[in-house]
């Protein structure tokens, strides 16, 4: 068994003050030295979508020849019942996404698609960590890309500029993107509290191979409503709700927002494993995404000018629709990119197509972007990294991976 | 069975349930371990500021009484004047007491400096905590509720130290003497205000009996319901223990101190003179030695070896006790005249003790312990208390003196499920939790842990949910 952490991940001082939600308006700083006009103030927030965000839900290839018969009755097409948002003549945006594909209009917003990290095996566990950890490999877990490359940031201009502390942690748990050596502020909703709407039914399947007495007692729950259970959940706050979503995107961005706050956030939001009823979990699930962009835009206020969000999952699900209206664990998936810093506009892929020889193992949508390629990317051009420590400290042994070009307007 | 089944069945039917490493710890020889917790009587004793003996406790509850009183009357005629609807109505309108918040509570201070010494304390260390076990056990078996009112809130604790713990692995009669005299089971079951009705203060007050503790004692402390007495022996018994009581603060006009304040004292002038008939034996009336006597011949009844034998079994192993098993505890109690530590040894030396069956829910306590003790989450007090209180066993203050049931429909429904889910939820989601659930699980588990659990773990979305399932499958909830 791997031993348990203790230690702090932000001085407790900085975090009792940020402690509940009133303490937006307790944060004060030192009067603020000023940036020279015209300057770009950068502001990076990345967002993990925990559990594997079906791509080809989010953003579905109506344009090509085989995707209607993949997705069978999850398919969506630029007309019919289960219409898309039209983002160019081949690819679709989730019905669900309004605001981001007013942004998308606005060229505040991309797409990345058929992209993945360089992770190539089905473990949710081990996908996030080399998600998160920037590694190549899973079992990395003492620090985050995010955190390392905060820490190298040149120092003296940008985001490093001074000394306050420039990472922000939102949620009763920092995502491991953000968590290293570099001092990181943490924050939660006060009413966030840790519910899981996707419990009871993975309970339900255990129990119902183990344990009838537990499975008689989840089953009565569930149907007096004691226990909350799949979309009739209500609404209670939690990372992998709409409300909570909201919650904490609103806190993230009011920080990010002072004129001294933290520059650099992460966030974590979670139910992505969409096994079964794919459609209208996702529907819950984006439209909680998409309220997050909307609020980022909001309450940045000037700030969005000079924000990037970059919204990343561990990796992609099935091409084709499972027997329970949902997929299975995958490769390759969507990014999203938003804020007023983005070159948008556009959905950027290198379109494998799908089919079936040209899926991955006959089954995933092929990556044909890296992951690493776009962070570095943003990194670069937003915050002024430099692209040596990107392919040795930030991304470890990445050099062959290029930053991408051109993401930043 | 193999040693890693029983071992994990030590941690969890026996124990506090397993932490980092003690599966491993345990492995060679699991029920060697578990007789070592009983033999070198292993038994962490809880500390901190506010834990003190309890006179110490009852002066300072004395006092912060009295200062609430006086803070109460000082206030009324304020908020007569101030609401202008009487005497009779501003009398009630400020009855709330003024110091009614947390910090200036005292008994809920102590009360919860109590809790944390134990779940933040005394049941993190062991590696089995067999012991422990034993201690709530015994809490449970000769409970005390804390809502009955601020002495008992203040002195459970100090009970479950004094009372409790001291004796758990000497003589039945030695508990039960100690748990008798002790400040919180006397205000508990209303002692203090039994009086001998012809006794000096009986004739003078025209006051009597009050036959609550006696009954309990014999119903639930020592006989059993079934265990062989009638009416009358419970009242010969309650007329015997009249007179025992606490010292209060100071006596009023008519008495002299009988000893420190918030100690033990035996008032002759409440107890009921001449000799009492309990279950066909005659005890002279020689004081406070009455009691005693009356006490130690209950202690080694028969029917007590049986029914403390009865709910051991029940507690630890099913909740229709096996005969045999019962029966052999029963002998290790009649025959060794109820030394405990004997009597712990028939219990975890028999085979029928190790079924591998999980036949028991765990009660909602150890699961917390459990569930805090794998994760290395440490709430504050308040915390536990609310996830307790949530989970339907509010420590130390069940809903009468027969304390929490121990069978497994009692803490099955789905109310109760549905706060595990919670529980278990935050607990995952709160702690730092673990790069490996699975391996995290099989450290946890052994054995234990089904391919079904495994496999819902492997599927989980991230490592919290993984964590989650685990706190939430059939083989950590029972045991």
């Amino acid at each position: 068994m791997s031993t348990i952490s203790r230690r702090p991940l932000v001085s407790p001082s900085r975090r009792a003050v940020i402690g509940g939600a009133g303490a937006f308006f307790a944060w004060a700083f030192a009067p603020r030295p000023g940036h020279a006009s015209g300057a770009r103030d950068p502001r990076f927030v990345v967002i993990v979508l925990r559990g594997a965000l079906d791509g080809l839900t989010a953003v579905p290839a109506v344009g090509d020849p085989s995707y209607k018969s993949l997705r069978g009755d999850i398919a969506f097409g630029f007309d019919g019942a289960n219409k898309a948002l039209p983002l160019d003549n081949f690819f679709g945006l989730h019905p669900a996404m309004a605001n981001f594909e007013r942004l998308y209009r606005a060229k505040q917003a991309a797409i990345v698609h058929a992209s993945a990290t360089a992770y190539r095996d089905r473990s949710h566990f081990d996908g996030q960590d080399v998600l998160e950890s920037g590694y190549a490999t899973p079992g990395h877990t003492d620090s985050g890309w995010l955190n390392r490359l905060l820490a190298t940031l040149p120092k003296g201009s940008g985001v490093a500029s001074n000394s306050a502390t420039r990472g922000l942690a939102i949620g009763s748990n920092a995502p491991l993107v953000i968590r290293g050596s570099a001092p990181v502020l943490g924050w939660a909703p006060a009413t966030l509290k840790p519910a899981d709407a996707e419990l009871p039914a993975r309970l339900s399947d255990l129990y119902a191979h183990t344990d009838p007495l537990f499975a008689r007692l989840l089953s009565e729950g569930i149907q007096t409503g004691k226990i909350a259970s799949g979309l009739d959940v209500k609404a209670r706050g939690g990372a992998g709700d709409p409300n909570g979503m909201e919650q904490m995107a609103t806190g993230a961005a009011r920080l990010l927002a002072q004129p001294e706050g933290p520059r650099i956030a992460a966030l974590a939001f979670e139910g992505w494993d969409t096994h079964a009823q794919e459609l209208g979990r996702l529907a819950r699930l984006l439209g909680g995404l998409d309220g997050a962009f909307a609020v980022f835009e909001k309450e940045m206020g000037p700030a969005w000018k000079d924000t990037v969000i970059l919204a990343v999952t561990e990796f992609g699900r099935t091409a084709h629709v499972n027997g329970t209206q949902g997929t299975d664990h995958g490769t390759g998936t969507v990014m999203f990119l938003a804020g007023g810093a983005v070159r948008g506009g556009r959905v950027i892929a290198d379109w494998p197509g799908l089919r079936s020889n040209q899926l991955r193992e006959g089954r995933d949508l092929a990556a044909t972007i890296d992951m690493r390629a776009i962070a570095k990317g943003v990194a670069v051009e937003l915050l002024d990294a430099s692209p040596t420590n990107l392919g040795q400290v930030v991304f470890p042994g990445s050099q062959a991976v290029a930053p991408a070009r051109g993401l930043i307007a | 069975m193999t040693n890693s089944l029983e071992a994990a069945l030590a941690l969890s039917r026996f124990g506090l349930g397993a932490r980092d490493g003690s599966l491993t710890a345990i492995a060679a020889d699991p029920r060697g371990a578990l007789r070592q917790e009983i033999t070198s009587r292993s038994l962490a004793m809880p500390t901190g500021a506010e834990l003190r003996p309890s006179p110490a406790l009852l002066i300072d509850l004395f006092a912060f009484l009295k200062a609430r009183r006086l803070e109460r009357e000082r206030k009324a005629p304020v908020a007569q004047t101030a609401n202008g609807l009487g005497a009779a109505m501003a009398s009630s309108a400020v009855g709330a007491p003024p110091t009614n918040n947390a910090m200036d509570n005292r008994p809920q201070q102590v009360f919860l400096a109590e809790v944390d010494a134990r779940f933040n304390g005394t049941m993190r260390d062991p590696v089995i905590g067999f012991p422990e076990r034993l201690a709530i056990f015994w809490a449970n078996h000769f409970a005390v509720a804390i809502s009955k009112g601020p002495e008992v809130r203040m002195t459970a604790g100090a009970f479950e130290r004094e009372a409790i713990r001291p004796h758990l692995f000497g003589r039945f009669e030695d508990m039960l003497l100690a748990v008798e005299t002790h400040a919180a089971m006397l205000a508990f079951l209303d002692n203090q205000q039994s009086i001998g009705p012809d006794s000096r203060a009986g004739v003078r007050a025209k006051r009597g009996l009050n036959e609550n503790l006696a009954r309990e004692i014999m119903e639930l402390h020592t006989l059993g319901v079934d265990g062989g007495y009638s009416q009358r022996d419970v009242t010969s018994l309650a007329r015997i223990i009249t007179g025992w009581t606490i010292e209060r603060e100071q006596r009023g006009p008519h008495g002299v101190p009988l000893g420190p304040p918030g100690t033990f004292v035996f008032n002759a002038n409440a107890h009921e003179p001449g000799p009492q008939s309990v279950l066909g034996v005659s005890y002279r009336d020689d004081g406070v030695e009455q009691g005693r006597a009356a006490l130690r011949d209950l202690a080694r009844h028969p029917s007590t070896a049986r029914h403390i034998a009865v709910k051991l079994v029940r507690h630890f192993v099913a909740d229709a006790p096996p005969p045999s098993l019962v029966s052999r505890v029963a002998d290790a109690f009649a025959r060794t005249r109820g030394d405990l530590s004997a009597v712990y040894v028939a219990l975890i030396g028999a085979d029928e003790a190790w079924n591998p069956e999980l036949g028991k829910v765990r009660s909602p306590i150890e699961y917390l312990v459990a569930m805090l003790r794998a994760s290395g989450a440490r709430p504050k007090p308040q915390a536990i208390m609310g996830m307790l209180n949530a989970l339907g066993q509010p420590f130390w203050n069940p809903s009468g003196p027969n304390g929490f049931p121990d069978t497994v429909d009692a803490w099955a429904s789905s109310e109760g499920l549905a706060m595990r889910i919670d529980a278990a939820n935050l607990i995952a989601q709160s702690t730092p939790g673990t790069d490996d659930p699975r391996g995290f699980a099989r450290s946890l588990l052994g054995p234990l842990l089904s391919s079904h659990t495994e496999h819902a773990m492997a599927r989980a979305e991230d490592r919290k949910q993984a964590l989650a399932l685990a706190y939430l499958s059939p083989e950590f909830q029972r045991r």
